[in-house]
């Protein structure tokens, strides 16, 4: 083959620079500092716009005065401190952080075995992809249609009352099924599962097996290799994971305010409650509230796990 | 009880479904041996190192080390080590903390452990990167670190799986001298599992050369090279000529060749295809009439005393003492 034939099957990045018109490409290209702005712009704009302008609105607006009729402009701490001495906010807040801690539990539990499952012990990439895909297509459908799917399912009437009943196994209706935590639970558990599943699932992806055999061919037990081996190299996946279930239950409106049967609230639900009040400054206030929470606990899980450095790698 | 084979394998078989990896092989490693497997790629050496290792179980057969059947324990009651290919340090611990594993898994204490895992670093000259991670040493510190950590739990036997691929042509060598050193000083077997013929040879006690989940010939190097058993054998190794004559097929080394006239002794008339000058020798490829690709290494004075071109029509001759019978394959 000649040189020629040789270089064009290398990659672009392979090849030498064309040693014709050395200045002529250079000068057709954008200077650096635009192009930067160019990959960060949109990105930017969207965050700045969607989030950042707002928040900084609700700030404003937390601290105004109100009435039935409006709001005024005002530097009150009266919204904070009403939100703060009122007992049934720390009792959402308290119900909130359950939920989110037991959801957590349990998501992370699934999420870490079915990712190691996938991972290490289905061999053909084919079975693989299929069962990944098993996990993804529900999420195709809406969260709120997944939800009240449950409630014919966990009713009073409902399926499996009739398959508890049908077998024997109960004598009559079990009635803490649905409308109680436990339904909420349940229906946190189905929805979020996945959200553990990708970023463990893509952490273990990164571990090479012979890091397992090596452990074994030292003597590791298959607690001592998951513990001193998987774990510490899944951090990062358990770490982001965590955030996202963490933030979605500490978010979520809809869920526990159609599984809850009304016995608990969310702190949204709250906030909703305040908006349809039109008691805006309030509802700002806990808004921030909320926000400055959660960033302290993603903060706090950031700093357990460098997730920058370890996504860089 | 005093046992004359490290390791002993007896008619040890592996299959993946229908497919047979390792065919029933047999072999018996003397005490301290230095053993190289060889053969290209999908041979079964690597399953075989695996088996002897215990991380894949054997379909039918025995494997013995010192004298005990170890076909059913977990690679740590077997008393073998075994470095991997990839070296599989782990990423999250320093070097020295790599070292010291097993000794953790066995429960020994932080300092005792780190102790001792200092001795084994120093004797790999690593000792000044203890704190390291594996992520910031080279290709070569890394595979001295995956030694120590092989060797601290001080095996009876030591598996290499190719240990010198991933290191460059010189480091190559040197790393090759360093086995070979450590071997004899500590005077347990390595099994070392290669395709390199020049790492088996310059290294092995005993060369165990592989084919299709087969062990066709396994004697020391110089045995195989001087008789090779097969013509797979005798290609496999390089620097033979393997002819077909009317006795049946001979192996003729390619040094103990030249090229002269059909009245010098045993010959084949043929063709020059290329001319490889290499220093000290030149290597004449030629083409037979019978169609087989020969070559000789001939001393660069007496190529140049009588130069040959490619499409020059030559004639290879050899002393008849210098043909080697093959069992046809």
């Amino acid at each position: 083959m000649n040189s020629a034939g040789l270089i064009s099957i290398l990659p672009f990045a392979l090849r030498g620079r064309p040693v014709t018109e050395p200045g002529k490409r250079r000068r057709t290209r954008l200077p650096s500092w635009l192009v930067s702005w160019f990959q960060v712009g949109p990105l930017a704009l969207i965050l700045v716009v969607l989030f950042a302008l707002p928040t900084c609105l609700f700030l404003v607006v937390s601290f105004y005065d109100y009435d039935r009729m409006g709001i005024y402009p005002a530097f009150l701490l009266d919204n904070y401190r009403e939100l703060f001495t009122t007992r049934a906010t720390w009792r959402v807040y308290a119900s909130s952080l359950k939920f989110a801690v037991i959801v957590w539990a349990i998501t992370l539990f699934l999420g870490f075995n079915i990712s190691y499952f996938l991972i290490f012990h289905v061999r053909g990439a084919v079975v693989r992809t299929v069962l990944f895909l098993l996990c993804a297509i529900p999420f195709w459908t809406s969260g709120i249609i997944r939800t009240i799917a449950w409630i014919p399912f966990l009713g009073r009437n409902g399926a499996f009352n009739q398959i508890l009943m049908g077998l024997g196994i109960a004598s009559h209706p079990l009635t803490f099924l649905l409308f109680s935590d436990f339904s909420v639970i349940v229906t946190y558990v189905h929805l979020f599962t996945l959200l553990m599943i990708g970023p463990i699932a893509n952490s273990l992806s990164k571990i090479d097996p012979a890091l397992m055999e090596a452990a074994v061919d030292a003597g590791a037990s298959r607690w001592r290799t998951m513990v001193d081996i998987v774990i510490p190299l899944s951090k990062t996946g358990i770490t982001l994971g965590s955030i996202l279930v963490f933030t979605q239950v500490m978010g979520d409106y809809f869920v526990v305010r159609q599984m809850s049967g009304g016995q608990s609230a969310s702190i949204v639900s709250m906030l909703s409650t305040q908006i349809q009040a039109m008691e805006y400054p309030p509802a700002s206030a806990n808004a921030m509230v909320l926000v400055i929470f959660v960033a302290i606990l993603v903060a706090a899980m950031m700093k357990v796990v460098d997730v920058r450095k370890e996504l860089v790698k | 009880m005093d046992n004359r084979f490290d390791v002993e394998l007896v008619s040890v078989t592996k299959r993946y479904g229908t497919t047979l990896a390792v065919d029933g092989i047999s072999l018996r490693i003397p005490r301290g041996t230095y053993c190289c497997l060889l053969g290209p790629s999908g041979c079964g050496k690597t399953t075989t190192l695996r088996m002897i290792a215990g991380h894949e179980a054997v379909s039918d057969g025995d494997i013995l080390i010192h004298g005990e059947n170890v076909s059913d324990l977990p690679p740590i009651k077997r008393g073998t080590a075994m470095m991997f290919q990839s070296y599989a340090l782990f990423p999250h611990m320093s070097c020295l903390d790599n070292v010291a594993f097993s000794l953790k898994m066995r429960g020994v204490a932080k300092k005792e452990r780190h102790a001792k895992a200092r001795e084994y670093l120093d004797l790999v000259h690593m000792g000044g990167f203890a704190e390291r991670l594996p992520a910031q040493l080279s290709g070569g510190q890394q595979q001295r670190i995956a030694l120590a950590r092989a060797l601290i739990n001080r095996p009876r036997v030591l598996l290499l799986d190719e240990p010198l691929s991933a290191l460059d042509p010189f480091l190559r060598i040197k790393v090759r001298e360093e086995l070979k050193r450590l071997q004899r000083e500590l005077g347990i077997t390595f099994i070392h599992v290669t395709h390199s013929q020049d790492e088996a040879m310059a290294l092995a006690d005993l060369m165990v050369v592989m084919e299709d989940g087969h062990i066709r010939q396994a004697a020391h190097p110089r045995e195989v090279f001087e008789r090779p058993v097969s013509p797979f054998i005798a290609k496999f190794i390089g620097s033979h000529n393997v002819l077909r004559l009317n006795q049946g097929p001979v192996a003729v080394r390619a040094d103990r060749c030249r090229l002269g006239s059909a009245e010098d002794g045993p010959h084949v008339h043929g063709q020059v295809v290329a001319v490889e000058y290499q220093g000290s020798m030149v290597r004449v490829a030629v083409k037979t009439d019978a169609g087989d690709e020969v070559s000789a290494l001939v001393p660069d004075q007496m190529f140049y005393r009588k130069p040959a071109e490619p499409g020059d029509p030559a004639t290879l001759v050899w002393a008849e003492q210098d043909t080697h019978a093959l069992v046809e394959a």
